[in-house]
C-alpha cells in the first residue's frame, strides 16, 4: 500500500458546514495524515470548480484515492464519483465523509464540530488504502410500470404512461378506480363537477389496452429491484364472475340485505350486500362483500341475485387469485384518509347528529348522493345556519402537526355551495389562518366574502347543545375565540361542518414497508429529497404521486402523478439500467454449506447449490443488504465495498484521535 | 397498612376544610393513612407563576424538598391547582437545567435540596389507580342508585399535562362514581370548563358567566348533584349560586359536594364526619336520595 496517493477536499458548503467547522484547521490537520498528498477546501465543492479541483488533481499530482467531507452520500456521492470517473479514476476508490448532517448540523459547539469533523475524516482517510476499484452491474429493464393506487393520481400516471405505449398494472384496493376524487361534488375553484372532469378519465383507462387494471387487488410482496421488480398481487375474490358481469345492477336491485351503510356514502347512504359502489364505477362490475351476504356467512338466502342475473355471473365458490407480476418500476399512488374527527371530543363528533365531517358533506351536496344533493340536516329539513370548523386535526400538536393544504379551500367551497342551495342560510368560517395559494384561490376567497359569508377568525373551542338564551334553544352552539374582534363569540348554528384534515392512510407505514421505503415523522411517505427528488424514494425504481406523499390539492396531485410518470418512463425507457456493485459475494473455498445465509436473506438472492455443497450469491437479486456478512459463523460472504478490513479500518480511523 | 404523604394545601384549612375533612374520612375509612407533609408552605397556585415563574417553582419544590427528606417519593395531593403547580415545578426541573439549577440555589439558601424524583399524585388517581375500583367498589355499604352525578373536573384536573386522564375527556371520577352505583352523567360537556377560578374576584362578570354555563350544563343533563375536585370550584359553583341567580335571572339550587364527600357516604361513612352540614346549598336532599 506504499503508492496509495489520497487527496482530501474539504467542503464548506457556504456556512452549512464552514459555520460550525474550523475548515482551514482540519484540512491543514489532513494534509498530515498517513498517505495524504493534498488537502484543499472550497466554498461549494459540488459546483464546477470544486469538482474541477478533484479532476485536476487525479490528472496533474496522480491522486488515487479520494475523500470529500462534505454532505451525506445520498447527496453528493453520485456527483463526485462521477467527477472522478470522469477524470480516470474508479469512481469506488473515493468515499464521501459526511461533515454535514452527522457534523455541523447537529453539533451546538464549534470546537466540538471540528473535533468531531476530524474523526469522521480520519474514519475515510484509513480506510480509502483498502478500498478496490468495482464495476457497475448492468441488468436488463423490465418495460412495465405498475401503479399503485386508482385515485386521480394513479390513473394520470397510468394513462400518461400508456400513452407512451408503455404496458401498466393499476391496482387498487377498492372494488373501482376513482379514489376520493369520485366521491366530490365540485372541485375548487373552478367549481367544475368532480365526476365530469373524473369520469372521462376513469372510463379510459379502463378501455385503455396498455392498462391491466387489477381493481379490488392488494400488493401482498415486492421483490427485486431496480428495473426487475417482482410483484406478488392478490386479486380478491368478487365472487362474480367479472368477464361475464356486465354491471347492469340487476343482482343489486334483488339483493335483501339492503341496509349495509356505504363506503362510497360515508356510511351516509345503505348499499346491498351485492353491490357496485357507485354508478361510475370502474370496472362497472359487481363485488359481494363476504362480510355481509348471506350465502356466504353460511346463513339461508334464496339467492335472489342469481336468480336476477341474466349472464349466470355470480359464483359463490370464486376465490382470491395470487398473480406474480413482473416490472421495471414502481408507482406509488395510494392516497390519504381523511382524519376521523372522534378524538377532538370537545367537537362532539359522533355525538350529536348534525356534526359531521367535510367527506360526510361532500356527499350530502353531492347529486348522486344519499340526499339527492339536498343539503339536509338529519331529520331531513334544510339547515338555516351552518358552521365550518377549520384546522380540526390539522396544525394541532395534539394530533397532526401539519397543514392539511386543502382544507380552507374545500371549506370555501363548502360555503359557495350551502349559498347556492340555501341562499338564506348564514354560514360561518372559523379559521385560523386563511390559507388560499393556488392560482384562482385568492380570488375566490374574496367572491365567498362577496356573497356574504361570515368569517371568524378562530379556531373554534367547543361544540355544545347547552343553551344559554332562547336563541341558543335547540341549536348547537360553536363557542370561538373571534380574534380580531377580541371577544369569546357562541354561534347558534343546525349544522356543523368538521374540515378534517388530510391523514396517512392506516396502514401506510406497513405498505411502505413492502417497498422498502419509509414514512417521514407525520406518517406520508418519505421522498428522496423534499425539493430535487420529490417524486423519487430512497428505493430505486419506486416513485410517489398524490396525497400519499403530502397533503394536495388535484392540480398538484394530477402534475405530480406526470412527474412520476416521467420519472418512470426515464428508467423503463432503457434497455439496461446500472445497479451498485456493493453487493455479496460467498467463496466457494471456505463455504461450510450450512444453509444460515440462505434462510436469512430477505431477497432470496442466496441459493444452495446441491452438487458443490455450498451457497451461491444470485448477483442480480442481491441487494447488497450485509444480512449473510453478519449472519454467517465462519465469516464467509463478504460484501464488495464493505469488507471486514474496509470496516476496520474506518473504526480505527475515528477512534485514532 | 399503606400509607401516603399527604399535603392538604392553604384552601383545605379555610373555604376548602370540608375538602380536607372528608378526605381524611374517607381515606381513613379505606385503610390507608394520610401523613401530613411536615411544615409545608403554600405551593403558590396559578398566581404566583404567572407572576414571578422561577419563584415559583422554588416555593413549590419546598414541599417537594420537604417529601424527599421524609424519605417518600410521592405526595398525595388533592386540590387541583396545587397538583398541577406542584407537578408543573417537576416537569420543568426535568426539562430546563437552568430553571434546576436556580431551584437548587434557592432551596440551598435554606439548606434544603430537592433532586426531582418526588411523584405528584392526585387523590383520585390514588383511589382508582392504587387503591382500584374493585376494591373500593367492594367496600360501598351504601349504593348511589338513581344519583344523577355530575362529575366536574375543572380546568387544571388533567391539562396541561394529562398524566393518568385524558387532557379533554377525562373520565377517572366518572368510573369511580359509577363503581358506587350512581346514575353518572358520562357526556357532562362542561367537565373540563373553568368555574372562573379566582377571578370571581377581579372579573366577577366573567366567572359568573362560566358559572353560569356550568350550572346550566349540569341542569341540562338533570344533575341532583356536581361533585369537585378542587377547592375553588367548589366554592364559585356553590357558593356563587345565589349570585349567578341573580345576575342571570335563573333559579340554581343545584348541591355541589367534594367527591370525596359523596364517596365517603356511598362507603357509609357518617356524614358528619364528611363535614356535609358544612355546605352552602344543603345537601340533605342528596342524603336523605341515598338509600340506606
Amino acid at each position: 500500500m506504499a503508492d496509495e496517493k489520497i487527496a482530501v477536499y474539504f467542503c464548506h458548503c457556504g456556512s452549512n458546514i464552514g459555520g460550525k467547522v474550523d475548515v482551514e484547521k482540519v484540512t491543514a490537520w489532513a494534509a498530515e495524515q498517513p498517505n495524504v498528498v493534498v488537502s484543499r477546501e472550497y466554498k461549494y465543492m459540488c459546483s464546477d470548480p470544486g469538482q474541477d479541483l478533484i479532476k485536476d488533481d487525479i490528472q496533474k499530482l496522480g491522486v488515487n484515492r479520494v475523500v470529500v467531507a462534505a454532505c451525506s452520500p445520498t447527496m453528493h456521492e453520485p456527483t463526485f464519483r462521477k467527477a472522478a470517473a470522469d477524470a480516470g479514476l474508479n469512481p469506488f476508490l473515493l468515499q464521501m465523509a459526511n461533515v454535514r448532517e452527522h457534523c455541523s448540523w447537529v453539533t451546538e459547539d464549534k470546537d466540538e464540530a471540528t473535533e468531531k469533523a476530524k474523526r469522521i475524516l480520519s474514519a475515510q482517510i484509513h480506510r480509502l488504502p483498502f478500498n478496490q476499484p468495482l464495476d457497475p452491474i448492468e441488468v436488463p429493464v423490465n418495460p412495465a410500470v405498475m401503479v399503485v393506487g386508482g385515485g386521480i393520481a394513479g390513473i394520470e400516471a397510468a394513462l400518461k404512461l400508456s400513452a407512451t405505449g408503455k404496458k401498466v398494472f393499476l391496482v387498487e384496493r377498492n372494488p373501482s378506480i376513482g379514489g376520493h376524487m369520485a366521491m366530490f361534488d365540485k372541485t375548487f375553484p373552478t367549481l367544475d363537477c368532480a365526476a365530469c372532469i373524473l369520469t372521462p378519465k376513469m372510463s379510459a383507462a379502463g378501455k385503455d389496452p396498455n392498462i391491466t387494471m387489477l381493481a379490488y387487488s392488494e400488493v401482498e410482496e415486492v421483490d427485486g429491484y431496480v428495473g426487475n421488480f417482482k410483484v406478488k398481487v392478490r386479486k380478491k375474490a368478487r365472487y362474480v364472475n367479472t368477464d361475464t358481469c356486465t354491471g347492469c345492477a340487476a343482482c343489486q336491485d334483488a339483493c335483501v340485505v339492503r341496509k349495509v351503510p356505504s363506503e362510497f356514502d360515508q356510511g351516509l347512504g345503505k348499499r346491498t350486500a351485492i353491490y357496485i359502489p357507485f354508478p361510475q364505477a370502474v370496472p362497472l362490475r359487481a363485488t359481494i362483500d363476504p362480510t355481509n351476504c348471506l350465502t356466504l356467512k353460511g346463513k339461508k338466502c334464496k339467492q335472489p341475485c342469481t336468480t336476477a342475473c341474466g349472464p349466470q355471473a355470480i359464483d359463490f365458490d370464486q376465490q382470491d387469485e395470487v398473480l406474480d407480476l413482473e416490472v421495471g418500476a414502481i408507482i406509488m399512488a395510494t392516497g390519504f384518509e381523511l382524519w376521523d374527527p372522534t378524538p377532538e371530543t370537545r367537537y362532539s363528533y359522533g355525538k350529536f347528529d348534525n356534526v359531521i365531517t367535510s367527506l360526510e358533506f361532500e356527499r350530502i351536496s353531492n347529486a348522486s348522493g344519499p340526499t339527492g344533493g339536498h343539503i339536509t340536516l338529519k331529520n331531513g329539513e334544510a339547515p338555516k345556519s351552518v358552521a365550518i370548523l377549520h384546522c380540526v386535526g390539522s396544525r394541532d400538536e395534539n394530533f397532526q402537526e401539519h397543514c392539511s393544504r386543502v382544507c380552507c379551500m374545500y371549506s370555501l367551497k363548502f360555503s359557495h355551495l350551502i349559498k347556492e342551495h340555501l341562499p338564506e342560510t348564514e354560514v360561518y368560517e372559523c379559521y385560523i389562518d386563511m390559507r388560499t395559494y393556488g392560482k384562482g384561490y385568492e380570488e375566490f376567497y374574496k367572491r365567498l366574502m362577496d356573497e356574504g359569508v361570515h368569517m371568524v377568525r378562530g379556531r373554534a373551542g367547543e361544540v355544545s347543545n347547552v343553551a344559554l338564551s332562547p336563541e341558543e334553544e335547540g341549536h348547537l352552539i360553536v363557542k370561538v375565540e373571534d380574534t380580531l374582534l377580541g371577544i369569546v363569540r357562541r354561534i347558534p348554528v343546525d349544522m356543523v361542518i368538521l374540515s378534517s384534515g388530510l391523514a396517512p392512510a392506516h396502514d401506510a407505514k406497513e405498505v411502505s414497508q413492502i417497498f422498502g421505503f419509509g414514512c417521514s415523522a407525520n406518517g406520508f411517505y418519505l421522498e428522496r429529497h423534499p425539493k430535487l427528488e420529490p417524486v423519487s424514494t430512497v428505493t430505486d425504481g419506486i416513485f410517489i404521486a398524490g396525497c400519499c406523499q403530502y397533503p394536495k390539492d388535484i392540480p398538484d396531485t394530477v402534475a405530480q402523478a406526470g412527474a412520476a410518470a416521467a420519472c418512470a418512463l426515464a428508467l423503463v425507457d432503457n434497455p439496461t439500467v446500472k445497479v451498485e456493485p456493493t453487493i455479496s459475494y460467498i467463496d466457494p473455498e471456505k463455504c461450510a454449506g450450512c444453509h444460515i445465509c440462505v434462510s436469512v436473506c430477505p431477497h432470496a438472492a442466496i441459493q444452495y447449490n446441491e452438487e458443490k455443497g455450498v451457497a451461491e450469491v444470485i448477483t442480480a437479486a442481491c441487494k447488497g443488504c450485509g444480512v449473510c456478512v453478519a449472519a454467517c459463523g465462519s465469516n464467509v460472504p463478504q460484501q464488495a465495498g464493505y469488507l471486514d478490513e474496509q470496516i476496520f479500518a474506518e473504526i480505527e480511523g475515528a477512534m485514532a484521535l | 397498612m399503606k400509607r401516603y404523604l399527604y399535603y392538604p394545601g392553604c384552601s383545605a384549612e379555610a373555604t376548602g376544610k370540608a375538602y380536607d375533612i372528608s378526605t381524611r374520612a374517607l381515606m381513613e375509612k379505606l385503610g390507608t393513612a394520610l401523613i401530613e407533609l411536615d411544615d409545608w408552605n403554600c405551593c403558590g397556585a396559578t398566581s404566583y407563576f404567572s407572576v414571578r415563574e422561577l419563584d415559583s417553582f422554588a416555593i413549590a419544590a419546598r414541599n417537594l424538598s420537604i417529601a424527599q427528606q421524609m424519605g417518600d417519593d410521592e405526595l398525595c395531593v388533592i386540590c387541583n391547582a396545587c397538583y398541577t403547580t406542584l407537578a408543573k415545578a417537576n416537569r420543568y426541573m426535568a426539562e430546563s437545567p437552568e430553571v434546576f439549577d436556580a431551584v437548587q440555589g434557592a432551596l440551598g439558601a435554606v439548606g434544603r435540596t430537592y433532586d426531582g424524583n418526588v411523584k405528584v399524585r392526585h387523590i383520585m388517581d390514588i383511589l382508582v389507580n392504587d387503591i382500584g375500583l374493585e376494591e373500593f367498589g367492594s367496600r360501598v355499604e351504601r349504593r348511589l342508585t338513581g344519583l344523577r352525578v355530575a362529575p366536574y373536573y375543572g380546568c387544571q384536573f388533567s391539562r396541561p399535562m394529562g398524566e393518568f386522564d385524558d387532557v379533554q375527556m377525562p373520565t377517572t371520577m366518572d368510573r369511580l362514581f359509577q363503581a358506587t352505583g350512581a346514575d353518572v352523567i358520562t357526556d357532562f360537556d362542561a367537565k373540563t370548563d373553568c368555574c372562573g377560578g379566582m377571578m370571581m374576584l377581579t372579573r366577577s362578570d366573567a366567572a359568573l358567566r362560566l358559572c353560569h354555563e356550568l350550572l346550566t350544563c349540569a341542569r341540562q343533563g338533570g344533575a341532583d348533584v356536581i361533585v369537585a375536585a378542587c377547592p375553588l370550584c367548589e366554592m364559585n359553583l356553590e357558593g356563587y349560586q345565589p349570585l349567578v341567580n341573580k345576575t342571570f335571572g335563573t333559579d340554581f339550587d343545584i348541591p355541589v359536594m367534594y367527591f370525596t364527600q359523596l364517596a365517603g357516604l356511598a362507603l357509609g361513612v357518617d356524614p358528619k364526619k364528611l363535614a356535609i352540614d358544612k355546605q352552602v346549598v344543603s345537601c340533605d336532599r342528596v342524603v336523605a336520595a341515598i338509600p340506606a
